[in-house]
């Protein structure tokens, strides 16, 4: 009797969560037209979104501002987070908390604030100006995943290269990277999917010449909820998942 | 024929204007075994990283063999370092860890293969060149360290602490493995320790440290029989301290002493003495005799402690005045009399001649003996 109420409770929260997901995935393969009547089993969705050219177009455009964005903020994360692991320097901790307020602050706010900066300095919104700001939310993430890792690692390693004869250099390539390799492939996976499904700042730096999905999407449901829309959220659904799988599986391979 | 190879000229080191190391003077010999002794905190760590090259002097100079390496970086020196934790590179193999070193001269590959097999053999490792550090034990990992600084053939071996985290039975069979290893290999190693037992039975010669000083440089023998100082006397070994007082001179060869009312005939300490000055009489647990409670010889006692070791049975002797007194003594199982009771009355007395004078030191002595 005093399970059957916690568990009923469980278990709604759980459908509310996964019903609209599971409707949108079983609809997406739905040979009917509207969406509240089973037509029978069918791709023409999937066919139709690929059809779509301004649809592929602003996939492609997603995929390469994803890629670019998580590359370029894991580079310069991964070397934030060395240089705040490694130095003392005069104003390290404003600079340590100053990445928790960009990670804390509400989205809109980045994105009103980003907006005026490139208006102030005369920037055409579009590829680059999407960069910029997507560079600018991921970057926190990038280097608290790297510290995580440094903090656990052995400051003697470095030692023990450049004792066996090797330079600064030759260490931090030979030894350095090697070891933090699987922070910075799950940084890089956090950006790429941070990137991948944002709205609210695209919404504000992007312009008419760089048109991309998630902004796609939400104009499309604009006008009407079609079918096509089923299909493109399933492939993305399948594409987080496969993303997700994979970096936990880094992560748990690099923690023996 | 003690040719010096590596020269420590007045070295100082600070750390946040805490004083580390304060001018320290040493000369380590060519295919010596030195150990560095002390407390934590004493600076011997600081030594050998200074030596490595991972920190750098405030003051002071090094020289390798006339070669002055106070500036050089870590990879230009001929030195190599076995680290407390080993160190080893995580992501690679066994034979990629010893190999590094050589990768890094740029030696041919075969040559590498060669020695690297050579070096792991010389740990007896040969079947494990294709682990992953994380798959071997602690005492493994630890001879893939020493293999892997000395596949180099440094000019001098820099050993930190490498025993500490092994278990008792391991770093004895480790003990002697490192001293078959510098044999075989000829070169010096310097080794720092905080265990006076393994300084003693491993080290050609011990430092003694405290508070960035040499306290003492010496055989292990004359730090253990003849230390230079209290610290010495409490920090190696267990040691009985008596108090005395000068008697009376007896020319230059002996003076007399007067020991819990014993007046006692010893050799003239290398001090100053003058009549009436009192003075430590040390003397080591082996050194005491227990003697039975009619014999005439000796400062009566009970027995408070036995503690049965196997080779030798110690005890726990309080004298009248208060005073404890160690004794550890061999068995002997014809000696009706060696077996006393706890609480049982006991006379103790020493051996002349094993004993050994300090002067009163100035300082009130604050720090408890160190155990053994």
């Amino acid at each position: 009797m005093s399970h059957w109420l916690p568990r009923t409770y469980l278990a709604l929260v759980y459908l509310l969560l996964y019903v609209p997901i599971a409707v949108l995935v079983v609809f997406s393969f739905n040979d009917s037209r509207t969406g509240y009547e089973w037509g029978g089993l069918s791709l023409r969705w999937y066919e139709a979104l690929f059809d779509n050219r301004a649809m592929v177009r602003a996939m492609w455009n997603s995929l390469w501002l994803a890629l670019s964005a998580a590359t370029v903020s894991t580079l310069i994360g991964a070397l934030t987070a060395l240089a705040l692991h490694r130095y003392r320097f005069r104003g390290k901790q404003i600079l340590n908390g100053m990445l928790f307020v960009v990670m804390m602050s509400p989205e809109i706010v980045l994105a009103i604030s980003l907006l005026a900066l490139f208006l102030l300095v005369g920037m055409q919104l579009g590829y680059v100006s999407l960069l910029l700001a997507h560079v600018t939310f991921c970057l926190p993430f990038v280097v608290i995943t790297v510290m995580a890792r440094l903090s656990g690692f052995d400051e003697r390693l470095p030692e023990a290269a450049r004792d066996l004869g090797a330079s600064d250099f030759v260490m931090t390539r030979t030894v350095l990277i090697p070891v933090i390799m699987p922070a910075l492939l799950a940084g890089w996976l956090l950006g790429f999917t941070l990137s991948l499904d944002d709205v609210v700042v695209s919404t504000f730096v992007s312009g008419p010449t760089y048109e991309i999905l998630p902004l796609r999407i939400y104009s499309m449901v604009r006008v009407g909820l079609k079918p096509e829309v089923n299909a493109l959220g399933t492939l993305l659904l399948v594409f987080s998942l496969v993303m997700l799988i994979l970096s936990q599986w880094i992560l748990l391979r690099s923690r023996r | 024929m003690n040719q010096t190879l590596l020269s420590l000229r007045s070295l100082s080191k600070q750390f946040d204007g805490k004083s580390i190391l304060d001018s320290l003077d040493l000369d380590i010999y060519d295919g010596e075994f030195l150990t560095l002794l002390g407390p934590s905190g004493c600076g011997k760590t600081t030594l050998l990283r200074l030596m490595a090259g991972f920190e750098h002097p405030d003051a002071g100079s090094i020289t390798l063999a006339g070669q002055d390496l106070t500036h050089t970086a870590p990879e230009h020196r001929p030195l190599n370092t076995v680290f407390q934790n080993y160190a080893l590179f995580p992501h690679m193999t066994v034979f990629d860890n010893v190999a590094y070193g050589l990768k890094m001269e740029k030696r041919p590959k075969e040559e590498i293969r060669q020695r690297v097999e050579e070096a792991l053999a010389m740990v007896q490792l040969e079947d494990f060149a294709g682990r992953k550090p994380h798959q071997l034990s602690g005492g493994q990992q630890q001879r893939v360290a020493i293999a892997r600084a000395v596949v180099k053939r440094p000019k001098v071996l820099l050993l930190d602490e490498p025993l500490s985290a092994l278990d008792y039975k391991l770093r004895r069979t480790m003990q002697v493995e490192l001293k078959r290893l510098q044999r075989e290999l000829g070169i010096t190693f310097v080794f720092v320790t905080h265990d006076q037992e393994e300084a003693l039975s491993m080290s050609d010669r011990v430092v003694v440290l405290k508070d960035g000083l040499i306290q003492q440089l010496g055989t292990p023998r004359e730090v253990y029989e003849r230390p230079a100082n209290l610290f010495t006397a409490r920090f190696v070994g267990e040691t009985n301290f008596f108090p005395g007082h000068v008697d009376r001179a007896n020319g230059d060869e002996t003076i007399t002493v007067d020991v819990f009312g014993l007046k006692r005939t010893f050799r003239k300490p290398d001090f100053p003495v003058s009549e009436g000055q009192p003075l430590h009489v040390l003397l080591r647990p082996e050194d005491i005799r227990v003697l039975a409670p009619d014999d005439a010889d000796g400062v009566p006692g009970k027995v408070v402690e036995r503690n049965y070791k196997g080779s030798t049975l110690d005890s726990v002797i309080h004298l009248a005045d208060g005073t404890e007194v160690l004794a550890s003594e061999f068995f002997d199982e014809d000696d009706p009399a060696f077996d006393y009771r706890l609480g049982e009355p006991v006379r103790v007395s020493w051996v002349d001649g094993w004993e050994w004078l300090l002067p009163q030191e100035g300082e009130p002595e604050q720090e408890a003996a160190t155990d053994a």
